[in-house]
This record gives C-alpha cells, sequence and structure tokens, in this order.
C-alpha cells in the first residue's frame, strides 16, 4: 500500500472536524432522530393539553400503537430483506373476518354437527392462514420473479375480496363465544390487562422482543440483514436467499393475523373492511425507525419508536382537537421529514472524507475511504 | 524502459494536451501524473492492460469524470469540462468500451439521444432518419434507422455507438475497444471510416486490445502501465514486441509456484462443460472445456474479456447452470447442487466485482467475514457472539486484513483489504478448491503481492487454486499451470516457464506466428 500516501497525510485534516462537539451533537441528532421526535412530541402535547401527559393516557395511546407496532415489525423484517408487503391491511381484515367466522360456529353439514373450536384453536388458525397468505406473497416473489410491490398489491386486492365475500360486506359482532359451548375469552386479547398494561401492548413487546433475537442472535437474522443488503453477494456466499425471502413475508403475515385479532377483540367485533391502509402506516414507522428502504438496515427499536411517533402524534392531535383532515397532513409531513433525514444520514457516510481532501471523488469509489481517521491509518 | 519520446512534435500539432493527471479512487491511484497529447488529424493510441488507467484517462479527456489534480489544455487554452456533454461541445467525443445505448429505442432515437433535431412540430423525424441512414451508408452497415437497438447483434450495435460519435462532428474522437464485437470486415470498414476522418483533421484517440490491429491503424503509440505512461513512439519505429514489453515491464515480485511437496488427487474436475450464452441460446460463452486440478495445484487461467472465464468460474460455483457435461468435486458428480451445497463440500468461488457480489456493505468487516461460515458458530438455536468474534479475528490475522477490528465497516478498508476480507470469508470455510476471479482486479501492487502469497501458503497445505487474470506478468507468479481460454475454450496450456509473448499470442490478443510450434512443444510437456 505504498501509494496511499496522500490519504495518510489528509486523515490528520480531517480528524479535528469530526470530533468537534458540535459535530458530534449533530450527529446523535442524526441518528437518534425519531426518539428525539417522540420526545419532542410528548413535550408539545403535554404543553397544549393538560389530559396528555397521564399513564392513563399513555396506556390507551400505547394499544393504539400495538396494531400498527406488531405490523410495522412485520413489515421491517420485509423491508430489510430489500422488498415491501402491501397486502399486510387486508390480511389483518381477513383474520379478523376469519376469526369471526370461527367463532359463530363451523357448521359440518355432512356430519350434521356445529364445531365450536376454543379461541386458542381459533387464534392459530388464523396466525397459520396468515402465514399462508405469506407463502403465497413470497413464492410469487421469490420463486416466480413478481415484483413485491406488484405481488403483494395484487394480494391486497385479493385477500380483502376474500375477505367480502366471507361475510358478504358484512360484519361479525358477536365475538364473545358462549360459556356452555367453550369457546368464550376472545375479548381477553383486546380488553384485558396485565399489571395494568393491555395485552395488545405486552404482544407487541414480545413479538418484538422475539423479532430482536431472531434478528441480532439467530442465522437467519444474518442472512436477512445480508440478503438485503447484498443478495448476490448472500447467495455466493451459500445464505440460502429465496427461503430467507419466503420466510419474512411469512412472518409478516404472521404479525398481520396478530394484529388482525387484537383489532377484532378490541372492537369485539369483525368487519371485512377493518385494517384498510394500514400498510402504509406500517411502512411509515419502518422508514421513521430509519431503517432504508433498500435493504439492508433498520432495526426493531427504531421501528417501534417510529411506530409510537405515529401514534402519539395522531392521538395527540385528536387530543387538543385538530381536525382528522389536518392528522393526515401531519403524518404525511413526518413522513417526508424522516425519509429526507434518512437521505442525508446515508449520504454523509458516503461524503464525509472529501471535504478535508477538497478532491472531487466520484461517490462510489468514495465509500472505499472512511469517516474514522484511526480507521484510515490502519487501511492505508 | 525506453521513456524518451523517440521525436520532437510542432508545437501547432498538438490539438489537446493532458497534463500531471492524477486520478485517485480512495485510497488507489488510477493515474498517477499522466502527460498525454492529442496530434490533429493523427491516430494515437494508447495501449495498457486491463486496470492500467486506460479507461480512467479517457473518462477524464471526455469530461465524464474530473480528475484529482492536473490541467487539459485545448489548442493551448486550459479548460476543465464540466460534463460530458460540456466537453461534446467543445468536439470531443468518445465511444465507451461498455455500449451506452438504450436498447428498448431505435437506431434513430439513439443517434439523436439529448439533441433531437428540432422541426416546426416537435422533433423532425424525418430529417434524423435521413441523417441516420447517411451514416449508416457511411459505415456501410445496411440497418433501417427505424430498427430496436435490442433486435441488433452486439457487432452492429457497436456501428450505431460509432455512428452516433460521427454524427456530432467531433475534432476528437476518442474510441475506446470499438472494435471488440466487430467482424474482420466490419473493422476494415472502421479503419476506413478512421482514416477518412484524419484525412479531414479529425484526431483519433484509440484503445484497443487487439494489438496488432491497432498497429496497422495508428500514427502514434502511448504505452500506459500502472497509471503512469511508461513509453511513447511514432508508430513506424515500433513493432509488437515493443508494445508488449512496455506494456508489461519487468514487474513487481508477485511470488513463484510454491514448491516442495507433491501434488495430491484429483480435487477438481470439470468434464466437457458448456454454458450457453444468456443473450442467443444458440452459442456458447464456455464451450466443451474440460479441466483437472490436482489438491495442492494451482491454476491460472489467462484470457481476454469475453473468453469466458467468468462463466466457467460460476459455473463451477454454481451460480450458473451448464447446458452441458458435469463437475466432480473429489470423485463425486456435483452439478445438481446449489451454491451453499458446494461451499458445503468445499468448492466456493471468490468473484470478480468485489462490491457487486462479495461485499455486503451494509455490514461490519467481520460480519462480512464470517457470513460464509455462520453454521460453524450457531449454539443451539443462536449465534455464539464470542466463538463468532475468535473466529473473526483468526481470520483477520489469518489474512492479514488492515482494519480497526471485526465491527468496523466494510466501507473503511481499501480496495486491497476489502478482497482480503471477500477470501478470508471463503477460506473460513475451510475449502478444498478454490476459485478466484480476477483477484488482483482494482488492488494495488503490494496487496496483490500479499493475496498470492496467501494463496500459495493454502496451496502448500493441499488447497487446489485456480485464480484467473487478465494481465500477463499474474501468469508467470505462482501458477503451476497457465491455461489460455479463448472464445470458450482452452487455447493452450503451459508450464510455469511460459514467456509473456506466447501466453498473450494464444489468447488471440497478438498472433505471433513464431511461436505456434514453440507453444505445440510446450503443450505436450505436461
Amino acid at each position: 500500500m505504498t501509494d496511499a500516501s496522500p490519504d495518510r497525510s489528509r486523515a490528520p485534516r480531517v480528524s479535528p472536524r469530526v470530533s468537534t462537539d458540535g459535530f458530534s451533537l449533530a450527529k446523535l441528532l442524526l441518528e437518534g432522530r425519531a426518539f428525539f421526535a417522540l420526545i419532542a412530541i410528548i413535550i408539545v402535547f403535554s404543553l397544549l393539553s393538560p389530559y396528555y401527559f397521564s399513564v392513563g393516557n399513555f396506556l390507551t395511546m400505547a394499544s393504539h400503537v400495538a396494531i400498527f407496532g406488531i405490523l410495522a415489525v412485520g413489515m421491517l423484517l420485509v423491508i430489510l430483506n430489500g422488498g415491501i408487503d402491501l397486502s399486510v391491511g387486508s390480511t389483518l381484515g381477513f383474520s379478523g373476518v376469519i376469526a369471526g367466522f370461527l367463532m359463530q360456529g363451523v357448521q359440518l353439514t355432512s356430519f350434521g354437527v356445529i364445531l365450536y373450536p376454543p379461541v386458542w384453536v381459533v387464534a392459530v388458525l388464523v396466525c397459520v392462514l396468515g402465514a399462508l397468505v405469506g407463502l403465497v406473497n413470497g413464492v410469487l416473489i421469490a420463486w416466480l420473479k413478481v415484483p413485491a410491490f406488484v405481488a403483494t398489491l395484487g394480494m391486497l386486492y385479493v385477500v380483502r375480496g376474500a375477505a367480502l365475500l366471507m361475510t358478504n360486506g358484512l360484519t361479525y359482532n358477536d365475538l364473545g363465544g358462549k360459556p356452555e359451548l367453550g369457546n368464550t375469552g376472545f375479548e381477553w386479547l383486546g380488553f384485558n390487562r396485565l399489571l395494568d398494561i393491555p395485552i395488545g401492548v405486552l404482544v407487541m413487546a414480545v413479538i418484538a422482543i422475539i423479532g430482536s433475537i431472531i434478528l441480532n442472535r439467530t442465522a437467519f437474522g444474518r442472512w436477512l440483514y445480508a440478503s438485503g443488503g447484498n443478495e448476490r453477494a448472500a447467495e455466493l456466499s451459500g445464505v440460502p436467499v429465496k427461503q430467507v425471502q419466503v420466510s419474512v413475508y411469512m412472518l409478516s403475515g404472521i404479525c398481520a393475523a396478530v394484529a388482525g385479532l387484537i383489532l377484532s377483540s378490541e372492537l369485539t367485533s369483525a368487519g371485512p373492511t377493518a385494517g384498510t391502509s394500514y400498510e402504509l402506516t406500517a411502512i411509515a414507522a419502518v422508514v421513521i425507525g430509519g431503517a432504508a428502504l433498500t435493504g439492508g438496515r433498520g432495526n426493531i427499536r427504531g421501528t417501534l419508536v417510529g411506530a409510537f411517533v405515529i401514534g402519539f402524534l395522531s392521538d395527540g392531535l385528536v387530543i387538543i382537537g385538530v381536525s382528522a383532515y389536518w392528522q393526515t397532513v401531519f403524518t404525511g409531513a413526518v413522513i417526508v421529514l424522516a425519509v429526507l433525514l434518512n437521505a442525508i444520514q446515508y449520504r454523509r457516510r458516503v461524503k464525509l472524507p472529501s471535504p478535508a481532501g477538497g478532491s472531487p471523488t466520484s461517490p462510489q469509489k468514495d465509500k472505499a475511504t472512511t469517516a474514522d481517521p484511526a480507521l484510515e491509518r490502519t487501511a492505508g | 524502459m525506453n521513456a524518451a519520446p523517440e521525436f520532437e512534435p510542432a508545437p501547432g500539432d498538438t490539438v489537446l494536451a493532458a497534463r500531471h493527471i492524477v486520478k485517485t479512487y480512495g485510497g488507489t491511484h488510477a493515474l498517477k501524473g499522466v502527460n498525454f497529447d492529442i496530434r490533429r488529424g493523427k491516430v494515437t493510441t494508447l495501449f495498457g492492460e486491463n486496470g492500467a488507467g486506460k479507461s480512467t484517462l479517457m473518462k477524464i479527456l471526455s469530461g465524464v469524470t474530473t480528475p484529482t489534480s492536473g490541467s487539459i489544455e485545448l489548442d493551448g487554452q486550459s479548460v476543465t469540462f464540466a460534463s460530458a456533454s460540456d466537453a461534446r461541445d467543445r468536439g470531443i467525443s468518445i465511444i465507451h468500451q461498455e455500449l451506452s445505448l438504450a436498447p428498448n429505442l431505435s437506431v434513430r432515437d439513439n443517434i439523436f439521444m439529448g439533441r433531437e433535431i428540432r422541426g416546426a412540430t416537435g422533433v423532425d423525424f424525418a430529417e434524423e432518419a435521413r441523417q441516420t441512414r447517411l451514416l449508416m451508408a457511411e459505415l456501410e452497415e445496411d440497418i433501417d434507422p427505424l430498427t430496436l437497438v435490442q433486435d441488433l447483434r452486439l457487432g452492429q450495435q457497436q456501428i450505431v455507438e460509432i455512428a452516433r460519435a460521427l454524427s456530432v462532428d467531433s475534432r476528437i474522437l476518442i474510441m475506446d475497444e470499438p472494435t471488440s464485437a466487430l467482424s474482420a470486415t466490419e473493422v476494415e470498414v472502421l479503419f476506413r471510416v478512421i482514416r477518412d476522418l484524419t484525412a479531414r483533421g479529425v484526431s483519433i484517440v484509440y484503445i484497443s486490445h487487439h494489438l496488432e490491429e491497432a498497429l496497422q491503424i495508428t500514427d502514434y503509440a502511448v504505452v500506459l502501465r500502472d497509471g503512469a505512461i511508461t513509453a511513447t513512439a511514432n508508430a513506424r519505429h515500433i513493432n509488437l514486441e515493443w508494445i508488449v514489453r512496455n506494456m508489461v515491464g519487468e514487474n513487481f515480485d508477485l511470488g513463484s509456484p510454491p514448491t516442495g511437496y507433491a501434488f495430491g488427487e484429483i480435487a477438481l474436475s470439470v468434464e466437457d462443460v458448456s454454458v450457453a450464452d444468456a443473450s442467443s441460446s444458440e452459442r456458447s460463452v464456455v464451450d466443451g472445456l474440460s479441466l483437472d486440478v490436482h489438491n495442492g495445484e494451482i491454476v491460472c487461467i489467462y484470457g481476454l474479456m469475453g473468453a469466458g472465464r467468468t462463466e466457467l468460474l460460476e459455473c463451477i460455483a454454481g451460480r450458473l447452470h451448464p447446458s452441458g457435461g458435469r463437475i466432480l468435486l473429489g470423485g463425486n458428480d456435483i452439478s445438481r447442487l446449489g451454491i451453499a451445497e458446494r461451499i458445503a463440500r468445499g468448492l466456493v468461488l471468490v468473484p470478480e466485482d468485489r462490491q457487486r457480489d462479495g461485499l455486503v456493505q451494509t455490514m461490519s468487516v467481520g460480519a462480512n467475514l464470517s457470513l460464509a461460515s455462520i453454521g460453524s458458530f450457531v449454539r443451539g438455536m443462536f449465534l455464539s457472539r464470542s466463538q463468532e468474534r475468535s473466529l473473526v479475528e483468526a481470520s483477520i490475522r489469518d489474512v492479514h486484513v488492515k482494519t480497526a477490528g471485526g465491527s468496523a465497516p466494510i466501507g473503511s478498508l481499501s480496495g486491497g483489504n476489502q478482497q482480503k476480507v471477500v477470501i478470508g470469508k471463503m477460506l473460513t470455510t475451510n475449502p478444498k478448491v478454490m476459485l478466484l476471479d480476477e483477484p488482483s482486479r482494482g488492488i494495488d501492487i503490494g496487496a496483490k503481492a500479499e493475496v498470492f502469497r496467501l494463496l500459495s501458503e493454502r496451496a502448500a497445505r493441499g488447497l487446489a487454486v485456480i485464480f484467473s487474470t487478465s494481465e500477463v506478468a499474474e501468469c508467470l507468479s505462482i501458477a503451476h499451470r497457465i491455461i489460455v481460454m479463448h472464445r470458450g475454450r482452452i487455447s493452450a496450456e503451459f508450464g510455469a516457464d511460459a514467456t509473456k509473448e506466447e501466453i498473450m499470442a494464444a489468447s488471440g490478443e497478438a498472433v505471433v506466428s513464431d511461436h505456434e510450434e514453440h507453444r505445440s512443444h510446450k503443450r505436450d510437456r505436461r
């Protein structure tokens, strides 16, 4: 590496810039932006409304967040893989409908009996259904090479249509079950609390923890990050990229099914149009949480914070009495701002070394240099 | 080194002069202070191996990229080009090595892309078509202006590319490998066009791997090696041997084949393997090729671009499916196995394009190093972080990666160290056979030597190595056996004592008849 000396001489000039306090603060604010945004939202609304800052309100808002949070965890897995899943809102609605259908009893005409499956069986069946929707998505995308956007857009319509067909457009209202049939307890998911925390929030926490463990501590998680970051390199390193791809859509489908169960339990009714456009909120949460839509970058923590930002913002706007139309505008603005900051963060990584050197070099090759002077020395 | 120019140009002779051009990409110096003159109405040919910096220099002269330092004088005036279209407005155009046509558009639309002829009602398509027909007539190519570019064969696409450059009425025309897909007759037509152009005062810069062909057309020869000009001469005074000598030079010592042990069993056996061309099924990019490699043996595959080296290696590794033949690893047929299964059985590939196929840019050095051997540190359901760390640390030591540690971002490494990470990643799987596609591409000479030393150490411990290269000097380093590929077949096979000239001759780069006998003699010997 004899010819790297100009870089070496450049490095000391970079270091004062990098280590100044102003710079680190900016960097901290940029990297923790979703978290700071959440704190800012809480402070602003607490000042604007006396009702906002209370444990009771936070728990209520958290239970609203739970639905989107669970969807967003599934969505994160898909986005880490470089894909997108537009079908989760429809899967959520369909899951509720199927749960409602099963709770009404399944009539087996040939045997002349009506089966009333217990609630846990209903929950399991609904999750299997969600996984099946994901399987269809995954097979279309991984094996049949349909672009993820198109495949899941198609499934958005198909699954919504199936939900409407199941109910003929009507809503299952009675999900309570009957004690004599042994299928009570469906409302537990949506209404009960454990240690004062809504069950939905706990389910979200459990899913987030499982998701975190999968991403950070298992081979599957590593495969997911690798194939999302560079599918060709991952494949040549022996990563089963197709299986990973199918799996993420199945996991996303399961998350949507769980969210559907919680939502219909909260409402004690299951309508075929439930969850319409929820996929977009989930994508927004993932993006606000700092994940790159190109894949390979993002984590559960950021995504959850993103979900909380959206939930706490829109509930706050409701509490201070802003019209629903303005809520939509604010949510949109937050999403655009988040993506803008994402772009700045990822561009910054590339651009850092050049200002000191003052040399116009192509951005692609610039990745090979580094922001950290210590690394620059060792690399040179 | 005959660095001294053998002539003194008249001052008014030079239309464009590049002075002290330096271009760095990250830590690599693509050009190290190059002085380059383009003479009015003459053909100046730039010779050099892959990675010598020819294309970089041409991109700078045509405004595609800007130099890190140095100046360009056009007609004695200092200029800077803001963009390729800026350079084009000043009369400099370039025919790129990689075709830059839009395949979904017609020939006419491609030729006038970005500078459409305006008529009373929008674009004057009739006038564009007329001019296109004139250009095609000049190039003696019967192509209808409305044909879609994707429906043309590669050679015709190259003609369109040339026509586009001609249509601009440039004063300086840069041709980067214009003949690589042309037939012999098309090359003749091109040469006639070049002579017409120079007679009209147009200056041509010509780049080609076909040395003899370039010698026919050129007036001046400039040789570039490792980012520096090593020789310039009037074409009248030089011959093929002069070019090769200056291109290759007395290279840095890249090592010699490891000795002192006997080769083991046949590790890998390629039997009559063919790979179909992705674009046209009737052509094969690898054409019934057979090859055996023993444990401990290092085989080098030399060939020009498009000779089928990459396809052969990717087929062996399992990325491409063979259209015929079979591949045996340690005597077992692996033709039907996937990439992961081949890695598990000890066959790994270090791909040609590090950025595209080798590294996951979003992950750390450590995660990249351990990616191919995750299975070895999974305990129960979870990754063992301590085992991963020790594996990564061992690997960093083993392949001498210069990094701040396993958690450093992969982008913080220099090209050579990134390459060592890709090699280290595959070595941690404990392979029996290692394929490396152009392992020295884009890394500097020191890193190159280190990579080769690493490979010969591993070979001495029984690893079978196949590496491909397009630099002759690298063939004559650590390889026990040199195989030359040409058009999907093995065109020659040499021992470690081959000469540069005979290797280049066998690749189709330059046909030197004197060596024919010699070559067949060598082939029998092993």
